[in-house]
């Protein structure tokens, strides 16, 4: 016997009767302060905690180049006397170099600033590029179904028999054997996105495409065949808005791996170069002098990309119970 | 008239929402006595699967009881610890859910699941469980039964599944049976076989069945009394004849001429304006009132109590609600109403014999 | 085309649906293909400003056939003409793109017809902007109020989303939605059946009021006999597939010829049948994938005879019956 409460009768009151009385709509953000999903955030304290970190960090990293002491990429402004210096705190530091600097006299503060941006940057553009790709060909292989969809999912399939990383490593190991080493920073950045895209587009594929099977054999579609729409005008304005909310976690928990992918990938050394580092680069070069007892150069990359990730995972983890109406 | 099998009295249900506590169930009494079908009727929001499940401590979180009493047999069972509940449930009340396969677990065969039953609620043998596993199949109408026992789930169609949830539940010999739109999901021709079933069964056994649905046409031919639910609450309960054919309550008036009938020809539908309100926003006075083509000015104010409008005048110091009487939850039939307009149905209200029912 | 033409006419219209197994199971387990014949043969015609009821129980193929009358599945045979335009011949594809305004639908699950994220206005308004209907946003604006009006809802409920609407109020809006491309040729498929009885009264109510006013076709599905009785001209009964009967709305209800409608309309609980005990009839619909040969209603009709087991009924003078045509129908 199902006792649950009718969701229309615990929506708020509708004036009944056939006229409705005009109401005006609310707007958007009006709506969100209603919506369950902002009353589970309200509950979840260590939601509220991720979500301030992550803002801070975000913060951090984009306004860097207006708060860092430094330029790290700028050689001119290094000078090798200030070089290995130790946290401000520690018995040798030196203002203004609050965290310390490394073999090169760079502020590690600055470069860890830059760091998180680049780092950044590079993983929310992986996660457009690999969202991108995934929903294309999620939404196109459970729209039509049949050859188009065995074709896809059989090359998902096999993907996900490969790591991410491995995905990577040889996107990025092809491209440079094409290209022959010449590549500029903004094509190497460029690199990583597109093989961080690569590795990761199938998980949303597979989620839009059991989405996008249910919705489809809605009546709204058929409402919208009736009425002669093709179908790409129906995937665009009728599915793919409808699909939508799983994407939202998977993009959340993703932007999360395409950080670390990003990190790995140039603390192996396929990544950035020294000049213009990455978190994983600066993990990579810090590595070297953790055992000279130089740990301030690797640690402090190391807390922000720990950091950022868990805040970023966390988050993760509480939209995908918050919209999931199974653990409610 | 004997003690009545089911005794629900003043019950009151709530959702705890964020948006405050909110009545499902608002102040619903009635009996139901040895052998009989008490139809719960309503439309989807009225309570009536929230009244079953608050019977059978069945309310699902957020809901829950916040007052008034269920009896079942005398003895009082809404305050009983969960455990001694779950043995009430399955030994004295059987239930009949609107799906059989959910009611059923695929992975056992349906001569299992009766037979772990009976064997739960009596101290019968394995070989004489499986016998008495076996006459009630045969019981229910299934034919072979001695070798369908054996059978599992998905091997019974729609209608043959029903049966087996209904020998499920009389397994224990249950003083009650709540049946919960148990024809809601089978074709028309079944309907009729499940329907004409439990009130044989009913009748053999003398249990007593709540059967709750929203197909008028399953209570007509089923039940003997009928509870309109409207908002939580009960707006006119009687005999089922008397419900359908000459309704008092202007809702139960306008939900019966609301309703195609096969005899009927074409013509226009009574239709009662807007919906049922929402248990947010649930109008004082009268739930009905703005619907109501009745409405006066006290209805607007003034919440309704059950009024008896049975001609047989309650024994003193007896509870009338116990002696099935007619009720109507509508100020047309209060006798001290001055100002009211002419009732909705034929006879003037002076002509019953109108008596307040005590709702404690 | 002249006034005496009907207005939709079907003829000899067949759907199989494929049922099999995915091709390497069937590789492994050597099981052969299976096929669902959901429709067999169902040939019915609609006049102009009639209701034609198709009703049936689950697994009688009522709403394939709404679904092909349509357009929105293919028939594996057959043909449906509309206004004696073919709505599967490839040479008339130019006629039928105009006819699509013309042929619209109205849905079982009033949450499930409606697109949640999108507003009630652009929702009445798509079929507006599909078919170019009228230009410019007042005009259309205009357009979606005054069809708002007329189902009952307010203009300014254009401005809401679906959720804000109960089962009835979304309907009204589907029928607005429906009638937004100048529709003149509706097909209700179960369209009251997901709805509380007394909005469901409002909804039938509606639906009359909207073909008196504009002289509406519709083809109404519905499992619900009481419902078709009220609202059906005309009503064609179908079993597995099969129409087995077809005949004037009261003339079936009446005087049912097809053992199936009789034992149908015996079976409906019903107001009028107070306390009643009878003898329900025996037996379930079988299994469409592998239905009985001859009459498929032949393992539970009382009059069955050898013939029924082997030999298919066609369907004559309004009923698809053996016994009928032998004269072997009690009274």
């Amino acid at each position: 016997m199902s006792t649950s409460v009718d969701e229309a009768a615990l929506a708020p009151p509708l004036p009944t009767g056939a006229p409705l009385a005009p109401e005006a709509p609310r707007s958007g953000f009006a709506r969100f302060l209603g919506s369950d999903l902002w009353a589970s955030f309200q509950r979840s304290k260590l939601a509220m905690g991720a979500l301030a970190v992550t803002v801070l960090l975000f913060g951090l990293a984009f306004s860097a180049p207006w708060i860092a002491p430094q330029n790290p990429y700028d050689p001119a402004q290094l000078e090798l006397i200030n070089s290995n210096l130790p946290p401000l705190w520690a018995a040798d530091g030196q203002a203004p170099f609050v965290l310390g600097t490394d073999d090169q006299g760079r502020d590690v503060l600055s470069a860890v600033l830059y760091g998180l941006r680049l780092s950044l940057i590079i993983g929310l553009l992986g996660v457009a590029v690999s969202g991108t790709l995934g929903i294309a060909l999620g939404l196109v292989a459970g729209y039509f179904g049949g050859i188009v969809d065995a074709v896809v999912m059989r090359v998902a399939d096999v993907q996900l028999t490969f790591p991410a990383i491995l995905i990577a490593l040889v996107v990025d190991g092809v491209a440079k054997a094409a290209f022959g080493g010449a590549l500029d920073t903004n094509a190497t950045i460029l690199l990583i996105v597109v093989s961080i895209g690569l590795s990761f587009w199938v998980q949303y594929a597979r989620t839009v495409r059991s989405s996008v099977m249910v919705e489809r054999g809605k009546d709204y579609v058929q409402a919208a065949r009736l009425i002669g729409l093709s179908s790409p005008v129906i995937m665009v304005r009728h599915v793919l808005p409808n699909v939508t909310g799983p994407v939202f976690v998977i993009a959340t928990i993703n932007l999360a791996l395409a950080i670390i992918t990003e990190a790995t990938l140039s603390f192996l050394g396929t990544g950035l170069p020294e000049t213009m580092p990455s978190l994983g680069t600066l993990i990579r070069t810090g590595n070297r002098f953790l055992f000279s007892g130089e740990w301030w150069i690797v640690a402090f990359p190391g807390a922000a990309l720990a950091g950022l990730v868990l805040a970023i995972n966390l988050l993760g983890d509480w939209l995908r119970d918050a919209l999931n109406p199974k653990l409610q | 008239m004997s003690e009545p099998i089911l005794s629900v009295r003043d019950l009151r249900v709530a959702f705890e929402t964020r948006r405050g506590s909110l009545p499902a169930i608002d102040g619903v009494s009635f009996d139901i006595g040895r052998g009989e079908i008490l139809g719960v009727v309503g439309e989807s929001g009225a309570g009536k699967s929230v009244t079953g499940s608050a019977v059978i401590g069945l309310l699902d979180p957020p809901g829950r009881i916040v007052g008034g009493e269920i009896r079942l047999g005398g003895e009082r069972i809404d305050t009983l610890p969960p455990e001694r509940m779950r043995r009430v449930r399955g030994r004295r009340i059987g239930m009949i859910f609107q799906d059989p396969l959910t009611s059923l677990d695929p992975l056992y065969r349906v001569g299992e699941q009766i037979v772990e039953t009976i064997r739960t609620h009596t101290d019968l043998s394995a070989r004489a469980a499986r016998t008495r596993a076996i006459d009630l199949l045969a019981e229910v109408g299934i034919p072979a039964p001695e070798r369908r026992i054996d059978g599992y789930p998905h091997e019974f169609s729609g209608g043959m599944r029903q049966r087996v949830v209904i020998a499920l539940a009389l397994a224990a010999e249950p003083e009650l049976i709540i049946a919960d739109e148990p024809t809601t999901a089978l074709d028309v021709s079944v309907q009729a076989q499940v329907i004409t079933l439990l009130k044989r069964l009913c009748r053999e056994h003398g249990t007593a069945v709540m059967l709750v649905t929203h197909d008028m046409g399953v209570i007509a031919e089923a039940a003997d009394r009928v509870a309109v639910m409207y908002s939580g609450r009960i707006a006119e309960i009687g005999p089922v004849e008397a419900v359908v054919r000459n309704p008092r309550h202007p809702y139960a008036v306008g939900l019966m001429g609301a309703i195609p009938t096969l005899t009927q020809g074409s013509g226009r539908l009574a239709q009662i304006p807007g919906a049922m309100p929402r248990l947010t926003a649930i109008p004082p006075g009268c739930a009905f009132h703005p619907r109501c083509p009745k409405v006066f000015g006290r209805c607007r104010v003034d919440r309704p109590e059950p009024i008896r409008t049975d001609a047989a005048p309650a024994r003193t110091g007896s509870d009338p609600a116990s002696s099935s009487p007619s009720a109507v939850a509508c100020h047309l039939y209060d006798p001290d109403a001055a100002d009211r307009p002419a009732p909705a149905g034929g006879e003037p209200p002076v002509a019953f014999h109108a008596e307040p029912l005590q709702v404690r | 085309m002249s006034a005496a033409a009907p207005y939709v006419e079907v003829d000899g219209l067949r759907r199989v649906f494929d049922v099999s197994k995915p091709w390497l199971n069937r590789m492994i387990e050597r099981a052969p293909r299976q096929t669902l014949k959901a429709v067999d043969g169902v040939a019915f015609s609609i006049a102009r400003g009639e209701t034609f009821a198709l009703v049936g129980e689950s697994g009688s193929g009522k709403s394939t056939v709404a679904r092909m009358v349509v357009g929105l599945l293919p028939p594996s045979g057959g043909e449906v003409r509309i206004t004696g335009i073919s709505m599967t011949d490839p040479r008339q594809a130019a006629a039928r793109r105009r006819l699509r305004a013309r042929i619209q639908m109205i849905f079982q699950d009033p949450y499930a017809s409606m697109n949640p994220r999108w507003r009630v206005g652009a929702i009445v308004a798509e079929p507006i902007r599909a078919f170019d209907l009228i230009q410019g946003e007042a005009a259309i604006r205009a357009r979606v109020g005054a069809l708002l009006e007329l189902v009952g809802l307010h203009p300014d409920d254009a401005r809401k989303y679906p959720h804000a609407f109960s089962g009835g109020q979304r309907q009204r809006i589907a029928i607005a939605r429906a009638l937004a491309s100048e529709a003149e040729f509706l097909v209700g498929d179960e369209p009251t059946s997901a709805l509380d009885v007394s909005v469901q009264a409002q909804i039938l109510n509606l639906m009359r009021d909207l073909q008196d006013r504009l002289g509406l076709t519709y083809l109404f599905i519905s499992h619900n006999l009481a419902v078709v009785r009220h609202m059906a001209t005309r009503v064609g009964v179908m079993y597995l597939g099969r129409l087995v009967e077809v005949g004037g709305g009261r003339e079936i209800f009446v005087q049912p010829r097809h053992p199936y409608t009789r034992m149908l309309l015996d079976a409906v609980p019903d107001l009028a049948h107070i306390g009643r005990s009878r003898v329900p009839v025996a037996g379930e619909i079988p299994n469409p994938i592998d239905p009985p040969p001859g009459c498929t209603f032949n393992p539970r009709c009382p009059l069955a005879n050898a013939r029924c087991r082997s030999e298919v009924p066609e369907l004559r003078n309004g009923v698809a019956c053996h016994a009928a045509e032998e004269g072997r129908l009690p009274a």
